[in-house]
Parts: C-alpha cells; sequence; structure tokens
C-alpha cells in the first residue's frame, strides 16, 4: 500500500479566493469572530499573521477585507476535489478539515510511476485553485504527517519513512497543545525524543491515544480508515468574494469547474451528456442553463466553449453570488489517448462539437440534419433528424431541392397557373395519390413549371370535385 | 545608325515573349496552378476546364451571385457536394437556406443526406457567425451560406476560416456585382434557355471574363 496525502493549508481561503481573487489585504476570520484564522498574501505583506487578533490584524490594516470562515464550503471543496481525485483512484478517505488521502499503490503504473503521478496530481490541484502539500508514504497517517508538516516529499519505504517521521518536531504532531506542552516540558523537542521516553508512563499520563497515533504513523498498527463515499451526482460550486453584475468574470472560475468535473468523468472513464450550469442571485431565482453535448466529452475547453456561448446569450436578471456545475447525465467515452491520434478536424468529436457550438448559440432546433419518410404526399416525405442519421435511398421522380414550408396558392387563367406571367410547363404532370386512410386525402398533378424568369417551379394542380382548376407552388428548382 | 540598331533588338525580345507565352513555360504555369489549388470538380467538364485547380477550390470561398432563386444555382453544387460526402466523413452545411432543403432532391442528387446539417439563424449577424464556425471547424467539407449583408470584412473572416477549415465555401448572394472581391472565385449564375449560364466575374490563379452556358 502507498499513500497520497493531499494537504491543503489555505483552504479556508481558497474557499473565497477560487472564483476570483480577493483584489486587496484580506483575511479569514475564525468561528469566534475575533481571531484571524488566516490572511491572504496581501495581508501577510502588512504583519497580518494566523491567530493574530482581528482588532490588531485591522489596527495594521484599517481597509482588510474579511469573511467569516466557512466550515460547509471547505467541506463541500473537499468532497467535490474528492470526486476529481478519483481520476487517480477509487479508494481514497477524506481528511477534514483540510486533507484528503489516496490509495496510490495500484494505480501507479497507469500513470507513469510516482513522479508522475504526483507532478500530475500537483499541475491539477494547481489548476483547480488550490494550494497543496503532497506527500507519500507507506502508512496514510505518515504521509498526512508529512503532508502537514509542509514535507513535499514522495517517500516509499517504512525504513525511510519512520526516519522521516522521527525527525518531525513536536509541533507537527497532531496532538492538543497542552499534550504538546507537557512534552516539551519533558524534554522532548522531536518525535524522536518522545519515541524514547517509556512508553508505559507516557500512556498513563496522556492517554494511549498520542502513542496509538504515532504507531499508526511509523506502521506498527493498522489503519483501518472510512472509505469516501460519493454522492449521487457530481456537483460543485463557487461563491464569488462580490456580486458580479456580467458573466465574463464567472469564466475564470467556470473553468475550474468545468475542470474538476472532467477529472471527475476521467476516473469514471464517461463524458458528460448534459450538464446544469447554475447561477445564484441575492434578490432573484437562480439561473439555470442546461448544456447539451451531442457527443459525451470531458474535455474541459469544450465544455467551456459551450458555456461561454449559452452565457453570452444570456440577459442576467441581476448580479451573480454564485454559480455552480451539475453533472445530470453522462455515457461512456473511451480513455482520453484515443483522440489524441485522431486527425484534427477529421475526428467524430469534432464534428459532434461543431454541432454542439451551433446549438449553443443558435438553440437545439436551429441546427438539424435531414432524413427521408417513406411517403406519398411530397410534403411528408421528409423531416428534421439528428444530424449523422444515415438515410435509406429511395427513388423518385425530379425533386426540388428547395421546398416551401407550405403550399402556395397559384393564380389560373384560361392558360393554366400563372406567377407574374403564364406559366410554362415543362414536364408532369405525375400523378400523387395518397393518404385517403388516414385522413389526408390528396389527389395532386405535379409539373414542372417555368416562369418568365426562366426559374424553374415545381408546382402542382388539385384534383378535387369542386369546380374551376387549384395549381399551388411547392418548390423550385434552384 | 543608332535607330536601326534598336529596331531588330526589340523585336527580338517580342518575339521571346511570345515564344515564352506559346511555350513550355505556359503549360508549366497551369501544371503550378493545379498542384496549388486543391479542387473537387464541378461535375461539370466545361466549368472544370476554366477553373485553376479544375474544380471548386476545396479551402476557399466561392461566391456565386444570383438574383433569384430557382434557377438552377443549387443544382449547380450538387455533383461536388454529392463527391465530397462520399469521399470524407465531415459536414456538408447549409446556413439559412432561403427555403426549406427537400431532402429527397438531395438524396436524388446523390448526397449523403447523413453529411447534411441545415443551420436556421434567425439574424443576419448569427448566419454569418454560423458559416465562420463551420468553415473554420475542419470538420466540414463543403459550407454553403445565404447571408443577408456582407461586408468586406466578414468576406476576409469567411476566406480565411475556409482556408483555415480546409472547407469550400459557398456564399449565395443577390447583390449587385461589384468590382472587388476577397473571394478566390466568383461567378454569376443566370438562367439560359436551355440551362444555366455562368460568368466568371473572378478566377484567383486564373482567367475571368469567360461566359459558359451549362445544358440543364
Amino acid at each position: 500500500m502507498l499513500w497520497l496525502a493531499l494537504h491543503l493549508p489555505r483552504l479556508p481561503l481558497d474557499v473565497f479566493e477560487r472564483a476570483a481573487p480577493l483584489p486587496g489585504p484580506a483575511v479569514v476570520v475564525a468561528g469566534d469572530g475575533r481571531t484571524v484564522a488566516l490572511p491572504n498574501a496581501a495581508a501577510a505583506r502588512h504583519g497580518v499573521t494566523p491567530g493574530q487578533k482581528l482588532s490588531a490584524a485591522l489596527a495594521l490594516v484599517p481597509d482588510l477585507e474579511t469573511r467569516t470562515r466557512d466550515p460547509s464550503a471547505e467541506q463541500q471543496a473537499l468532497e467535490s476535489l474528492a470526486l476529481w481525485a478519483e481520476q487517480f483512484t477509487p479508494t481514497l478517505h477524506l481528511q477534514p478539515p483540510d486533507g484528503l488521502l489516496l490509495e496510490i499503490g495500484g494505480c501507479l503504473r497507469l500513470f507513469g510511476g510516482l513522479e508522475a503521478l504526483a507532478a500530475r496530481a500537483r499541475d491539477g490541484l494547481a489548476e483547480l485553485g488550490f494550494d497543496a502539500t503532497l506527500a507519500s508514504a507507506p502508512t496514510p497517517a505518515g504521509a498526512l504527517l508529512l503532508a502537514r508538516n509542509g514535507l513535499d516529499s514522495l517517500v516509499t519505504e517504512l525504513p525511510a519513512l519512520r526516519s522521516r517521521l522521527r525527525m518531525l518536531p513536536l509541533d507537527g504532531l497532531d496532538a492538543e497543545a497542552t499534550v504538546l506542552l507537557s512534552l516539551a516540558r519533558l524534554g522532548a523537542r522531536t518525535v524522536d525524543d518522545v519515541l524514547r521516553l517509556p512508553r508505559e508512563g507516557l500512556a498513563r499520563r496522556f492517554g494511549q491515544a498520542l502513542l496509538d497515533g504515532l504507531d499508526r504513523a511509523l506502521g506498527h498498527r493498522p489503519d483501518p480508515r472510512a472509505p469516501f463515499v460519493p454522492p449521487a451526482r457530481f456537483h460543485n460550486r463557487l461563491v464569488l468574494p462580490a456580486p458580479v453584475p456580467a458573466v465574463e468574470p464567472l469564466l475564470f472560475g467556470l473553468r475550474r469547474l468545468a475542470a474538476e468535473l472532467c477529472g471527475f468523468l476521467a476516473g469514471r472513464q464517461e463524458g458528460a451528456t448534459r450538464l446544469q450550469l447554475r447561477l445564484e442571485h441575492e434578490d432573484h431565482p437562480p439561473t439555470d442553463l442546461r448544456l447539451e453535448l451531442a457527443m459525451p466529452s470531458r474535455d474541459a475547453a469544450h465544455l467551456m466553449v459551450l458555456a461561454r456561448e449559452h452565457l453570452s446569450r444570456l440577459a442576467l436578471p441581476g448580479p451573480v453570488e454564485a454559480f455552480g456545475l451539475a453533472l445530470e447525465e453522462s455515457a461512456q467515452l473511451a480513455p482520453r489517448s484515443l483522440s489524441f491520434l485522431a486527425e484534427p478536424g477529421s475526428g467524430a468529436e469534432s464534428r459532434a462539437a461543431l454541432v454542439e457550438r451551433l446549438r449553443a448559440r443558435l438553440g437545439r432546433d436551429a441546427v438539424h440534419g435531414l432524413a427521408l419518410v417513406p411517403e406519398h404526399r411530397p410534403e411528408l416525405a421528409h423531416r428534421v433528424a439528428e444530424p449523422g442519421t444515415p438515410a435509406a435511398s429511395l427513388h423518385h421522380a425530379p425533386r426540388p431541392l428547395w421546398l416551401l414550408a407550405t403550399p402556395r396558392p397559384l393564380a389560373a387563367g384560361p392558360q393554366g397557373p400563372r406567377l407574374d406571367g403564364p406559366l410554362a410547363l415543362l414536364d408532369g404532370p405525375e400523378r400523387i395519390e395518397s393518404g385517403w386512410w388516414d385522413e389526408g386525402d390528396v389527389r395532386r398533378d405535379y409539373f414542372v413549371a417555368r416562369d418568365n424568369s426562366r426559374a424553374r417551379l415545381w408546382i402542382y394542380r388539385e384534383i378535387g370535385p369542386g369546380p374551376g382548376e387549384r395549381w399551388y407552388l411547392q418548390g423550385l428548382f434552384a | 545608325m543608332s535607330l536601326p540598331a534598336t529596331r531588330p533588338a526589340a523585336a527580338s525580345g517580342s518575339a521571346g515573349l511570345h515564344t515564352l507565352l506559346q511555350g513550355t513555360h505556359l503549360w508549366r504555369g497551369h501544371e503550378l496552378a493545379a498542384v496549388a489549388v486543391p479542387s473537387v470538380p464541378t461535375g461539370h467538364t466545361a466549368l472544370d476546364a476554366l477553373l485553376p485547380g479544375g474544380g471548386w477550390p476545396r479551402a476557399a470561398l466561392t461566391e456565386l451571385l444570383c438574383a433569384r432563386p430557382g434557377v438552377g444555382e443549387l443544382s449547380l453544387l450538387m455533383p461536388a457536394l454529392a463527391r465530397l460526402a462520399r469521399e470524407e466523413n465531415r459536414w456538408i452545411v447549409l446556413v439559412g437556406p432561403p427555403y426549406l432543403p427537400y431532402a429527397p432532391a438531395f438524396a436524388l442528387a446523390g448526397v449523403d443526406l447523413a453529411r447534411l446539417v441545415v443551420v436556421n439563424p434567425r439574424q443576419s449577424d448569427d448566419a454569418l457567425w454560423a458559416m465562420e464556425q463551420a468553415l473554420g471547424s475542419g470538420a466540414c467539407s463543403a459550407v454553403a451560406g445565404w447571408p443577408n449583408r456582407v461586408s468586406e470584412r466578414a468576406l476576409r473572416r469567411l476566406q480565411l476560416a475556409a482556408e483555415n477549415g480546409r472547407a469550400a465555401g459557398f456564399h449565395y448572394t443577390s447583390g449587385a456585382a461589384t468590382s472587388s472581391s476577397l473571394a478566390a472565385l466568383r461567378l454569376q449564375v443566370e438562367p439560359a434557355d436551355t440551362g444555366l449560364r455562368l460568368r466568371l466575374l473572378k478566377v484567383r490563379g486564373g482567367g475571368m471574363g469567360t461566359t459558359l452556358t451549362l445544358a440543364a
């Protein structure tokens, strides 16, 4: 077993800044409302530090932006991140408040080794907008300890892990402050110092938990953990640092949400076919956009093109406070490497992508294919279809390339039908009789006619019981 | 003395030019053009003979001026569209057709309906946008469009997109023939007594001003 721990030291701040960075000095305030939990870089430059009294921080930076820490947003971010991390391994564990554990022993070869996998995870986390420390170790607690102590190290063997852990300073241990203080009074400064103290005395003074924790980290005790149970459906969400009245500023954060979704889809070898993009407003019900894909995709860039088209046509009812993506429907999609081989532009994926891009802006019905219907009545012999629908060939007498949506009545004189002058009949009649069985009784004689300006038209004479001849124009031989 | 001496020289220079035009260099020039302009045969031998690549340019914009629909202006493209549909697994896109494209007629002309995509934009801007997207996507072998108004700038964009996406672009317009156009090929389509009269208004890398009549 090999474990990769992801530690997110700035998660309380990340949840506010992933959608858009806070422009000036800002801090996340702890739940008590009085203590600085985490300053951003600009505030830190002014001397604001974690644990500082808020009043002291405000004295340093009078125009300090403050956000109250949002544990539920942190939990939600951690869960979305776990879904994204499923692209690496199905075995993972949430380590609230700020960590994630991945069992990667079984998938190293798939990703080209530990270094390659870690690099990919590191790049991915940066793309998602998380500041993260990564560490690997043969025990989960060991990996977490290394990561939480900022040791961006990849350890694979127990002996190496044990010597690393022994050198850790005491305050790196996940123990209560009073315990750490007492240990320091005993003269212990490192984990190694603690381990040299008599075990019985330690257990008596500090309880078994401290020793058990160390034993698990060092691989002396088993360390079973509850597996992460993914939610029934994927969704993620970002809160903007301040409401925005336009859609353009959403794209930055939306790209992160799309990347997160695509990591999740990669883990399942699936592609999205239907997504919901929800924009939340303060004073209005949310704006929901539906993105439909003709072919499943987990290409974040492609999803962004679609989203951008939808957003560009949108009239916002009010400023946007938060936004999120939900996967409504997905389908199997082969591993991505296959699409790299396809010649650019010639692959089925790009043909589907074009249809989606056009539909995203023009509406679904504005883009369609054509199909034949085995039906005598000309106006029923065709239908719109999904682009790419294969058609069986039917044999017909001449048919015009352009059809009128509804036949247009023609004037008729003694010499026959007229349209800006008499029409010359070139070809016909072709008798079409059909439909008496389903109340669409049709009896027509079709002709190819030519008008004054030498355009060729498709016209018919209705054969009916009534008096007089009724002529109609139905098509143009374009 | 000087005057007679120059005359033969001028005459021989003119003879050289004459030889050049008649001779192998011109033939080579034609051959070069045939290689340089990837084309798809129009299906009309007489027309192919007048086009530098021997057909509709495959990665460029062709402008078709047609005063009114129904004269055979779209039938003109059918042999090429049927061939592109057969040879390439890419879309053939119709953007903003003035009437309903009638599936049986396209099938009859040999165009595989599975390759055909119809786009009906509501606004003229959208039609140009859709044409540009389709032309530039690389996913289309041919794109025919009937946009309302096209500025010179828009034409340039369409031409560029056609080049990038290796698509044969066909732009139908009823507008009067203006002197300058950015399209690679520009022709006027008129009905004739026995078929279709084509006037080549502009042929990039070829002759122009020619008129020919194609039988219906």
